[in-house]
């Protein structure tokens, strides 16, 4: 892990006209490190990733590929550069066929003539042996991604992702909405591409499904960093505190008997 | 922190899901989009098979007859199948036909353009106006129900205005004469396998006038033009849905637009093209009728975008976009066409036609529900 980062971001600041949203934040991705941005809600979490995948130019700070500094345009350049985000909701069309989804966007096609088709055979044919590699079998290619659970979703969406050259994943809340065992689903899938040497930003506020699988944990509150921490430096309930700023916490987890 | 390790770790893979239960191929052939308006379609020539089979409507006149009612529907409908799977409507379509063919009309009769430069111009200008309308919706982000509804009044109006301002009508008449040995009028108002009819004619195997200015001549002398562009516009658009990047982008624009937005399908492009290919749609739609009746109406294509609508729907297609079928919208157009003709031959009180089609629609939606709720798994 002591290659250059993946993607570096240092000091981001953004400014929306007089809200500070973003006040100095910073953070790297190494190969095959997972690393977990820990927020509460309104604490710049959608804002940094905006940041980090080309939609928001920052106001201030830079950020850096491959030690190389550059600026995102859009979200295609960030694409481009092997950046790619999987949002909680807009990832997957349910409507569509899993296939449909899987190539949405970059569809193969085959020639005929002067003709150009949608190439089903061979966009069948990797969509499944992918989905397999993934963990997840299923019925058939054509098969609707509304029939598939929400963790399975999440996983096709990050298999996409990956199979089209992502080096660097951003999870946006993955698992914020599924139940206990679609959640270890997608953390076995975010293991899984870990391996493969893939940088992996994993935003949650749930500090349990950050310590299943991060290496390192970085926390936002009100905008600013207060530091990154290595796995085994740091313990969930340090992690909670700061998250929620300490102080009210440690009361109210008085009487909820430190369940939070 | 240990725990979620072993959590992670004790994820069970199983192969092959034992809650995905083995579907039958045969009933994963019949479970597709167009499995209402399959029914639909039986269940109305079967009534009309008992109601009206003596009645000549299943001779090859009678088929004609309804076939040709059906092609008319299927050719708007073809457009805007395409348009509501993109997740927008066009309630234009009515106004634009009436739009279109007084252009023809105007150009070709009044301004003495010749007739293929007068289609030409009508589809240009039309065309043009489907994109006004599709850059209006994507720009502004309001409903296209709304905006095109805005359309619907503003090109009536201005059909009437226009008619009516420079020849004192709302009819205009004198387009078959001018449409005269010109090459591109045929493609619209014209007939093929002529030669084949009149040699099935000759040979007794089809009917034949028996008096009249036309004694011997065979009563069906070919295929219109406006059939053959039914079904190359429902071929052209089946493919272009279900087996081209473009067809899965027109999907995935209707589906989810920021969800495809995110993985880069040009979801404006998408739609503004839909709404040109609309209105393609409807200009072909006026075309064939004005070269039919040689006359161009203001009045001509009310209500048709509904109509068109009701066959979409017919057709198991979702009205707020992303699911739908080109086969299916044709079959809603035969079902619409052997309804509203066959209660003639029936002779049922013509008046009861609305009520027979509010009912199949009814049906209609409530069984392509079912079936979609089966294939996209919605709760």
């Amino acid at each position: 892990m002591a290659d250059t980062p993946l993607i570096e971001l240092i000091g981001i600041e953004k400014h929306f006209g007089s809200v500070i949203a973003l006040a100095g934040v910073s953070l790297s991705v190494l190969p095959g490190e997972c690393h977990c941005l820990l927020g509460d809600n309104g604490a710049g979490k959608s804002t940094f990733i905006k940041v980090m995948s080309g939609v928001h130019q920052p106001t201030r700070g830079e950020i850096r590929v491959n030690g190389r500094e550059v600026g995102f345009s859009s979200p295609r350049d960030a694409m481009n550069m092997g950046i790619a985000t999987v949002y909680q909701d807009l990832a997957m069309i349910p409507l569509m066929s899993v296939t449909r989804n899987f190539w949405m966007g970059r569809e193969p096609t085959k020639r005929f003539g002067p003709l150009k088709f949608f190439d089903f055979e061979k966009a069948n044919a990797v969509t499944m042996s992918e989905m397999r590699r993934m963990g997840i079998q299923l019925r058939e290619p054509d098969q609707a991604v509304g029939t598939l659970s929400g963790g399975e979703r999440q996983t096709v969406a990050i298999a996409r992702a990956v199979y089209f050259g992502a080096k660097v994943l951003i999870l946006d809340e993955p698992t914020s909405a599924l139940g206990v065992r679609q959640t270890s689903n997608v953390l076995a899938t975010i293991d899984r591409v870990r391996k493969g040497g893939v940088g992996i930003v994993f935003i949650t506020h749930n500090v349990r499904h950050a310590m299943a699988v991060g290496d390192r944990f970085t926390v936002l509150n009100r905008g600013k960093t207060l530091g990154t921490a290595k796995r085994g430096e740091i313990s969930t309930e340090e992690l909670q505190d700061m998250m929620a700023g300490g102080a009210e916490l440690a009361a109210l987890e008085g009487s909820l008997g430190g369940t939070v | 922190m240990t725990d979620g390790i072993q959590a992670k770790e004790s994820v069970s893979r199983p192969e092959g899901d034992e809650r995905v239960k083995r579907v039958a191929g045969v009933r994963r052939a019949m479970v597709r989009p167009e499995l209402g308006a399959i029914c639909g379609a039986i269940a109305v020539f079967v009534y009309f098979f008992f109601a009206a089979g003596n009645t000549g409507m299943f001779s090859l006149e009678g088929v004609m007859n309804w076939g040709t009612v059906s092609a008319q529907f299927a050719i708007i409908a073809v457009g805007a199948c395409l348009l509501m799977i993109a997740g927008e409507f066009d309630l234009s379509v009515g106004s634009m036909i009436g739009f279109a063919g007084i252009m023809i009309a105007l150009l070709s009769v009044h301004y003495s353009f010749p007739m293929w430069l007068a289609i030409l111009s009508a589809f240009a200008i039309a065309v043009a106006i489907g994109a006004l309308n599709g850059y209006v919706v994507v720009k502004t982000k309001l409903p296209s129900f709304i905006v095109t509804l805005a359309s619907l009044f503003i090109l009536r109006g201005l059909t009437i205005y226009l008619s009516i301002a420079t020849t004192r009508q709302t009819i205009i008449g004198g387009v078959r004469e001018v449409g005269e040995g010109d090459w591109l009028a045929p493609v619209f108002g014209g007939k093929i396998l002529k030669g084949l009819f009149a040699w099935l004619a000759e040979a007794g195997i089809i009917a034949t006038y028996t008096g009249g200015t036309r004694a011997g001549q065979p009563v069906v002398d070919g295929i219109p033009m406006l059939m053959v562009w039914a079904l190359l516009l429902i071929i052209f658009g089946h493919i272009l849905l279900t087996r081209t990047q473009f067809g899965n982008w027109i999907f995935a624009s209707g589906g989810d637009a920021q969800a495809a937005r995110n993985v880069g399908v040009p979801v404006n492009r998408v739609k503004i093209l839909m709404f040109m290919f609309t209105a393609f749609c409807a200009t072909v739609f006026a075309a064939c009728q004005v070269m039919e009746f040689g006359s161009a109406a203001a009045d001509r294509g009310l209500l048709k975008e509904f109509e068109a609508i009701i066959a979409v729907v017919i057709g198991g297609a979702l009205l707020t976009g992303g699911y739908g079928s080109v086969i299916g919208a044709a079959l809603g157009a035969l079902v619409f066409g052997v309804v509203q003709q066959g209660l003639f031959f029936a002779g049922v009180e013509s008046s009861l036609f609305r009520v027979f089609l509010g009912i199949i629609l009814l049906l209609a939606v409530v069984l392509n529900t079912y079936i979609r709720r089966l294939i996209t798994g919605e709760r």
